[in-house]
């Protein structure tokens, strides 16, 4: 099957592992030139998805289609698509510049052009004073990108990122991620980066699938699977949310905090809404509608915000407004329509 | 705590003793001037210069030599291709445990028994071909068969260590199986493979059980000549003879040492 999609094709792929179904019928469009990201807890087949497309797994059913050219049947010699392996598996006896000029060697590219190539590498990724260093004289974080340069000197098509930044700090993790943006985005190429952290994947990507269980539950932009989560497990975890569960009917949602008001009818007569806790507003006055009172139960000093919890319920609001609350005061929480989500289950 | 210290240290001192004692008083022996009992009678040299003038000696020493050599060249190709073809080939699970106890059985089983069979097998052989008369030829591959699970289960052991992803990696990186084997795995395997090399080195050198049931009157080796030897009555020649191949064995056993530590901290 051909599509006339400049990026990459995925169609019906599906993977079992003995008895374990670790990708399950999964269809997705990356297009050219964008940071897509596989979201989801580990096991959630995410790692063998990408491996997939690497070339490195072969898929029971289902194509894999880079630039309109079927490459299912491709090993990964013959793909261009490089990959950052989560252990970024450099070689121990080979230094910096080998590292980074094996892909090029290993296809006979010139001698000058390797130079000048693995010199740009190098340069770009700030490596340019230890071409002759080995990775166990390399830091975590100068490892990985020595890892990244190795795989961006061949110009892959397509860059697989598993897990990248797992073996990091924190700090440096977060710096990383605003680096490899820039970079993804100076170079234009597509980026795949597999992650279950989910600040990582709002910050780098253009598009976000999240995984649980071989499938893709969700598919969008990081505002659009933030904001309008489609369930329970995506609104929980991407970002913190609470949950209300109650029946609608005479035009309002029952719940066991009292009755809200819907911005329209959902699908179900039983089920589920959610709003994150960033989205109620804290008021000491009645609100006009989907007031609820409350009292707080704990407080929580997070640096930039409060976490307050409020019963009944276990309401959890997120408050970037320092006012000077204590256990036990009534307050109302103002649950506007617009800011509560529907969930489809 | 100090009672249990000293005893810790008595049995630790009186191990080594046991250990060492008799290999000590061999080299002790190879140079007493007196060629019967056991008390000393001044240093000499003169055992160890009889010995390089005895013929039969040199003749076995050359054959022990080309015997561990050849066959050590020969199993340890075989035993890396071994451990590679086990660990790197997608087999089956029940296939893989299968695989992983015909690799140990060779090490396991005495010695006398793949002995017995290798004459069996060399029997059938010999109607075949004269080739498989006893002597050098059938020693090198009675010495293989059983070096052979040795260097493959030392080399296995070091493929395992370094795990796939480096492999994996490379095949990402466009190499071909044989630039990958040649750039990748066997330098990373280096290690292995010398240690497993040396292993079987020395097992040849000392075997003295399969070389028993299948030399030849061509093809004594040292410590078929030194069983012959010690048979008839231990000469100081034997004695300056085993200080010498002990002193052997300890250099290769520092060498690998070195080696294999020099190769590991790269």
């Amino acid at each position: 099957m051909i599509t006339d999609n400049k990026g990459l094709s995925l169609q019906g792929i599906n993977k079992t592992y003995g008895k374990v179904n670790a990708v399950k019928d999964v269809t997705l469009d990356i297009n050219s030139g964008e940071f897509f990201t596989l979201l989801g807890p580990s096991g959630c087949g995410k790692t063998t998805l990408l491996r997939m497309i690497a070339g490195l797994e072969l898929q029971d059913s289902g194509s894999v289609i880079l630039e309109g050219q079927d490459i299912t049947r491709l090993p990964a010699i013959k793909r261009q698509i490089n990959t950052v392996f989560q252990s970024y598996a450099l070689f121990p006896h080979l230094n910096i510049f080998e590292n980074i000029a094996f892909g090029l060697r290993s296809r006979k590219v010139p001698e000058k052009e390797v130079q000048t190539r693995v010199q740009e590498a190098l340069d770009m990724l700030e490596l340019g004073t230890m071409p002759n260093r080995y990775p166990h004289q390399l830091s975590g974080g100068q490892n990985q990108r020595v890892a990244l340069a190795r795989a961006l000197v061949n110009e892959p098509k397509v860059l697989l990122l598993d897990e990248p930044m797992s073996a990091l700090d924190a700090k440096l993790r977060a710096q990383v991620q605003v680096e490899l943006r820039r970079l993804q985005q100076k170079l234009g190429h597509t980026f795949i980066l597999v992650t279950h952290d989910q600040d990582e994947a709002l910050v780098v990507s253009d598009r976000i699938a999240v995984m649980k269980d071989g499938q893709i539950i969700q598919f969008g932009t990081p505002e659009e699977v933030y904001d309008l989560p489609k369930n329970r497990f995506i609104a929980q975890f991407l970002g913190a949310a609470n949950l209300l569960a109650g029946r609608f009917h005479d035009g309002m949602f029952h719940t066991d905090i009292g009755p809200l008001e819907l911005e329209g009818p959902p699908p179900w007569e039983r089920g589920v809404i959610a709003i994150r806790p960033e989205w109620i507003k804290l008021s000491d006055t009645k609100p006009e509608k989907n007031g609820i009172k409350a009292k707080v139960s704990e407080i929580i000093y997070r640096g930039t915000n409060l976490d307050i919890w409020f019963e009944p319920g276990a309401i959890r609001v997120r408050s970037s407004t320092y006012k000077n609350f204590k256990i036990g005061d009534e307050l109302w929480l103002d649950l506007a329509a617009e800011e509560l989500v529907v969930l489809n289950e | 705590m100090k009672k249990i210290n000293l005893l810790v240290n008595t049995m630790a001192f009186g191990t080594m003793g046991f250990l060492y004692l008799p290999l000590m008083a061999v080299a002790f022996f190879s140079v007493n001037n007196t060629k019967y009992g056991l008390s000393w009678k001044g240093f000499t040299l003169d055992w160890y210069i009889k010995l390089f003038h005895n013929e039969v000696i040199l003749q076995a020493a050359w054959n022990t030599l080309v015997l561990a050599v050849v066959s050590t060249l020969i199993s340890t190709a075989l035993g890396t291709a071994l451990a590679i073809g086990m660990d790197r080939f997608p087999w089956p699970k029940k296939m893989n445990t299968a695989l992983d106890l015909i690799l140990h059985l060779p090490v396991i089983i005495p010695d006398i028994i793949l002995a017995a069979a290798l004459v069996v097998a060399f029997g059938f052989l010999r109607q075949v071909s004269s080739l498989f008369e006893p002597g050098l030829f059938s020693m090198i591959i009675g010495h293989i068969t059983f070096q052979v699970a040795f260097v493959a289960l030392v080399v296995r052991s070091r493929l395992i260590s370094i795990g796939k992803d480096i492999e994996e990696a490379a095949r990402d990186l466009y190499a071909s199986t044989s630039y990958l084997l040649w750039k990748i795995t066997l330098p990373l395997l280096m290690p292995g493979i010398i240690a497993g090399a040396m292993l079987a080195f020395t097992l040849s050198l000392d075997d003295f059980v399969i070389s028993f049931f299948t030399a030849g009157p061509e093809s004594v080796t040292l410590p078929l000549f030194i069983f012959a030897a010690v048979r008839r009555v231990v000469t100081p020649q034997i004695h300056a003879l085993s200080t010498l191949v002990l002193f052997v064995t300890i250099i290769l056993v520092f060498v690998m040492e070195r080696f294999t530590r020099k190769l590991n901290t790269k």
